[in-house]
């Protein structure tokens, strides 16, 4: 027996959805344990959630169509992206849509409109925090697309699922490569989904804002969403790292048993991989802001020494 | 009626309207609304027979009886032409119906005759250019063109920026034309041996067989020349000078139409009248691609006024295609014909696209400065309220050129990105090494570019008022203006959203010069999927990208509001200060100041800040002037060495002239002897 490919489409963007807030959980247990700190638990990033549901939208009095457009858009956005990128299958109709250099694009989308809401509030914070964040984007993205790259060397391709079929099903090598290409990737990520070094998650600290100077005018569902979309796209960069990097567990097919043990493992690479980030996270300090271009440097350039050791070595 | 016809007879439209001008030029009133619905009916002729010729790939050509004795003017029109006709055609048709309301804003002000004949003249110029089958027509047409739309960049002639601005326009264009006329002579004269005249055409060009020697000086002069015009940078300097000078309607069709007749010559030349060519050549063109993209973008960061910022996009753009043009000339001289057309099919598509969202981008900026008189950035803010049309269409130009899905400019860097992923299957190692790099530049470039716009669009609309203008003054353009921004809008996303089949059509085109393409559509469902390569290497859905993104918002949207959505305004979050003011927003320019800071050594920066004080110290300070010029390097690297020499040599030669009668007296006598001596 084998689900209609649709159906595991679905199947996969509802788990998405209802899994990343425990995501976001697990990743702030986990960093509460290692500083000594009492959790919240688990279900407390949906008990926010749906505190800010409830809530009443307060909006800046001067703010346009822009504002209150973009949380809907960047959870659009990011349920596509979530459609495309292969969680549990690689038997998905989206997946085609869009091969890593478009998904990367759609990240941009992402970023492009919370910049733009910003700045259309009128203050010093958005404004600063927008152009921290385009900065440190203009510089990641080489890096990003570069790591890419040499991901696609391997397989040949761009496509997500051409790339896990490749990765999962040929005899396991170990590319150096590809070991450059993930170091390469993990200070990306960081980057990108705004984590320390580059970016603080839980500070309001004007000095060091960065993605939460641009949002601090949200309020109630408009707020929801974005944080939702947050995240999301926390959980997808994950993804994208283990279908790039550590394929091995995703069905190639519909068949329910495949599923779960897909699921399974994919929720066990979350769990490990959220370890991960915090070690790092609560290894390192916050950079200077003008300390990250040299952060993001140094990333590119591991990412060209591992496509320079695929040129030379495979 | 061939297509051929049809584009000559639009041709002829353009001529006789321009020439009939002045008749009207007392009742400019009327002239304004005749004049450009000729254009635009001239500009759908135009398209239809571009679109003609490339859909059935047609090849014809003609001779007309004008011209010198013994020296005809041959036309031709195949797919090339076709296609750029169309990109010429779909822009001036938009400008031509903006322009109708724009024109009309400069009644009362100055006499706008001159303003509709040159306009009228300029995209004659730029039609018969395209058409031209001989160097004798491209070069008279190309001086056409340039002459046209220098007297349309002097237009407001009464400020010096603008009268300097048109000098040295006219001078690089001048500089470029010489450049293309030696090219062309080197061409035919190898074609007859130096002895006859007939080489003069371009079919007597294709002919010919020029030695490798001969061959890569006519490509590099043409490559100089086409550059030149196009503000490939170091040649540049030209542009961020006129584009902001010329009025918004001419700077739409400048930018959007002019500098893709130089990508034209450059494919003309290159692809199909030499023909065949080494890979350093395509090497040549790839790194002054990387070049302008990359520095092009940098230098529109830092701008402040929002046409500069525009022109020095469009050196950027014009970066992207030279780099899928390069691509494709390596792959051609290393004989992949199929990887040579996606490279190709990449540069058209973005030529394109960028005619399309710079000319509205362009058309956008016109209407922020008409609306507001004020072109500097820094004093605008909060005009998404008072222009609710412009903002919107302007930002549909930003997210394009941003290359955001699934809007058309992402569409033409993705491409790329695939030609120069596929560099794995070059026989030269170094090349293989270096292509991933060129592809990280380009992506730095698209992320810029982004940045670039959300300063762009953040600090115009976005936010509160900067300036001392009232924003209540402020009214929203006119249905013309708006209906020429609207018509770009939605080619920009209609060429993101359905791109399969303009990549079709567009596959013509290395299909006819180098007998490759790529046979991107294939299958069931073939228009939903972009697959440039093969369907396993990548694919791209415009369609489905669109559709699941609209939908999900969409649904989100509704279940939010299921309940009615309770939404309550309240004043700005001032931290507790209360004296909150709009000038405390960011800035242009403190929005590029991270950039600034860490790529600043691109530029020549001077930063000055400067404390004043009543009581004379730094303590007490109660004014801060802050002073910040920003120069590219170029202009003092390569510019202002040649002014100075240029200015040296006619400093010598000025002592020749003594203002004595006697001594000019000798100077005659002297030639008479020196001649004498030689010729007797």
């Amino acid at each position: 027996m084998s689900l209609h490919p649709l159906f595991i489409e679905l199947l996969q963007v509802a788990l998405l959805i209802a899994l990343a807030p425990a995501f976001a959980g697990w990743v702030k247990i986990v960093k509460c344990r290692l500083q000594g700190r009492t959790s919240p638990g688990i279900l407390q990033p949906y008990r926010d959630i749906r505190r800010l549901f409830i809530k009443d939208v307060v909006l800046a009095q001067n703010a346009s169509w822009i504002f209150r457009f973009t949380p809907y858009l960047i959870f659009g956005v990011t349920v596509l992206a979530g459609g495309i990128i292969p969680l549990i299958s690689t038997d998905l109709p989206l997946a085609d849509t869009a091969d890593i250099i478009a998904l990367v694009m759609l990240f941009v989308i992402i970023r492009f409109f919370t910049a733009l809401a910003g700045m259309d509030i009128g203050t010093a914070f958005g404004g600063m925090g927008s152009s921290r964040e385009m900065m440190v984007s203009a510089l990641a993205e080489p890096a990003m697309l570069m790591a890419v790259f040499t991901v696609s060397l391997a397989s040949s391709s761009t496509s997500l699922t051409r790339m896990v079929v490749v990765m999962s099903q040929g005899e396991f090598v170990i590319r150096p490569s590809l070991a450059f290409a993930l170091m390469a990737f993990i200070l990306v990520a960081l980057a990108e989904t705004g984590r320390i070094p580059v970016d603080n998650p839980d500070t309001h600290l004007e000095l060091t804002m960065i993605h939460e100077a641009m949002i601090l005018e949200y309020s109630g569902q408009h707020l929801a969403l974005m944080e939702w979309a947050g995240m999301m796209k926390l959980t997808l960069f994950f993804a994208l790292g283990i279908a790039a990097f550590v394929p091995w567990g995703i069905a190639a097919g519909g068949q329910p048993l495949a599923l779960l043990m897909g699921a399974v493992l994919l929720i066990l690479k979350l769990l490990l991989g959220g370890v991960i980030m915090v070690l790092i996270e609560t290894g390192l300090a916050k950079m200077r802001i003008f300390r990250v271009p040299e952060y993001l440097g140094s990333a590119f350039l591991l990412a060209t020494l591992g496509m320079i050791a695929f040129f030379i070595l495979e | 009626m061939t297509a051929l016809d049809i584009t000559g007879f639009s041709i002829l439209l353009l001529l006789g309207g321009a020439i009939a001008c002045p008749l009207l030029a007392r009742r400019e009133r009327l002239l304004i609304p005749v004049a450009f619905t000729l254009a635009a009916l001239a500009s759908g002729g135009v398209i239809l027979s571009g679109f003609l010729t490339l859909s059935q790939g047609l090849n014809s050509a003609a001779t007309i009886p004008l011209g010198l004795p013994g020296l005809p003017f041959n036309v031709r029109l195949d797919p090339l032409a076709g296609f750029f006709l169309v990109v010429i055609g779909l822009v001036s048709l938009f400008v031509s119906i903006y322009s109708i309301g724009y024109v009309r804003g400069y009644l009362g002000q100055r006499p706008v005759t001159p303003l509709v004949a040159f306009y009228l003249l300029f995209l004659a110029g730029m039609l018969l250019v395209i058409v031209a089958d001989d160097a004798y027509l491209f070069l008279v047409a190309w001086e056409l063109m340039a002459a046209a739309s220098y007297f349309l960049v002097m237009f407001e002639d009464e400020r010096a920026e603008n009268r300097r601005a048109a000098f040295l326009y006219l001078l690089v264009a001048h500089v470029g034309a010489l450049a293309i006329l030696l090219a062309f002579g080197v061409m035919a004269g190898v074609a007859t041996g130096y002895e006859r005249f007939d080489g003069y055409t371009f079919d007597a060009m294709r002919g010919a067989h020029l030695s490798p020697g001969w061959s890569t000086a006519a490509f590099f002069l043409a490559f100089f020349g086409f550059a030149a015009k196009a503000g490939v940078i170091p040649l540049h300097v030209w542009l961020p000078e006129a584009h902001p000078a010329a009025p918004s309607n001419v700077s739409a069709l400048m930018s959007g139409a002019m500098l893709k007749t130089s990508i034209y010559g450059m494919i003309r030349v290159g692809f199909d009248l030499l023909g065949e060519f080494p890979w350093w050549w395509g090497g040549i063109v790839l790194i002054f691609g990387l070049l302008s993209a990359v520095l092009g973008v940098l230098y529109a960061l830092m701008q402040h006024d929002l046409k500069r910022l525009l022109a020095y996009h469009s050196v950027e753009n014009i970066g992207i295609i030279l780099i899928g043009l390069g691509l494709s000339m390596i792959f051609t001289s290393f004989h992949f014909p199929a990887l040579a057309a996606l490279a190709l099919v990449a540069a058209l598509y973005h030529t394109l696209n960028h005619a399309l969202f710079k000319g509205l981008l362009f058309m956008g900026a016109g209407a922020v400065i008409q609306a507001t008189g004020e072109r500097n950035m820094e004093e605008m803010g909060g005009l998404i309220h008072p222009l609710p049309w412009t903002s919107a269409l302007f930002l549909v130009g930003c997210v394009s050129i941003s290359g955001l899905p699934p809007f058309n400019g992402f569409v033409s860097e993705w491409l790329t990105f695939q030609a120069f992923l596929l560099s794995p299957a070059l026989p030269q190692p170094l090349l293989r090494l270096l292509f991933p790099l060129g592809a990280a530049l380009l992506a730095l470039t698209g992320a810029l570019a982004a940045t670039c716009f959300v300063k762009a669009f953040g600090v115009t609309f976005l936010g509160a008022q900067r300036g001392h203008r009232k924003v209540e003054h402020v009214r929203e353009v006119g249905p013309a203006m708006r209906l020429g921004m609207t018509l770009a809008a939605v080619s920009c996303l209609a060429l993101g959203v359905l791109p399969t089949y303009a990549v079709g059509l567009l596959d013509r085109i290395p299909r006819q010069l180098m007998g490759g393409h790529i046979g991107a559509v294939a299958g069931r469902f073939g228009w939903l999927w972009l697959t440039p390569a093969s369907a396993e290497r990548a694919s791209y859905s415009g369609p489905l990208v669109f559709c699941v993104i609209s939908a999900v918002v969409a649904v989100t949207y509704l279940l939010l509001h299921v309940r009615g959505a309770s939404i309550r305004r309240a004043p700005l979050w001032d931290c507790g200060f209360e004296k909150i003011t709009p000038r405390m927003q960011y800035t242009a320019t403190a929005f590029a100041m991270p950039i600034r800071r860490v790529l600043g050594f691109l530029f020549d920066i001077r930063e000055q800040v400067e404390l004043i004080s009543p009581v004379n110290h730094p303590v007490m300070a109660d004014h801060i002037r802050y002073r910040l010029r920003i120069r590219d390097r170029i202009w003092g690297w390569l510019y202002a060495p040649q002014a100075k020499a240029a200015f040296w040599i006619a400093r010598q030669v000025g002592r020749l002239q003594q203002g004595r009668i006697q001594i000019y007296l000798l100077y005659s006598f002297v030639t008479l002897i020196v001649l004498l001596a030689f010729l007797g």
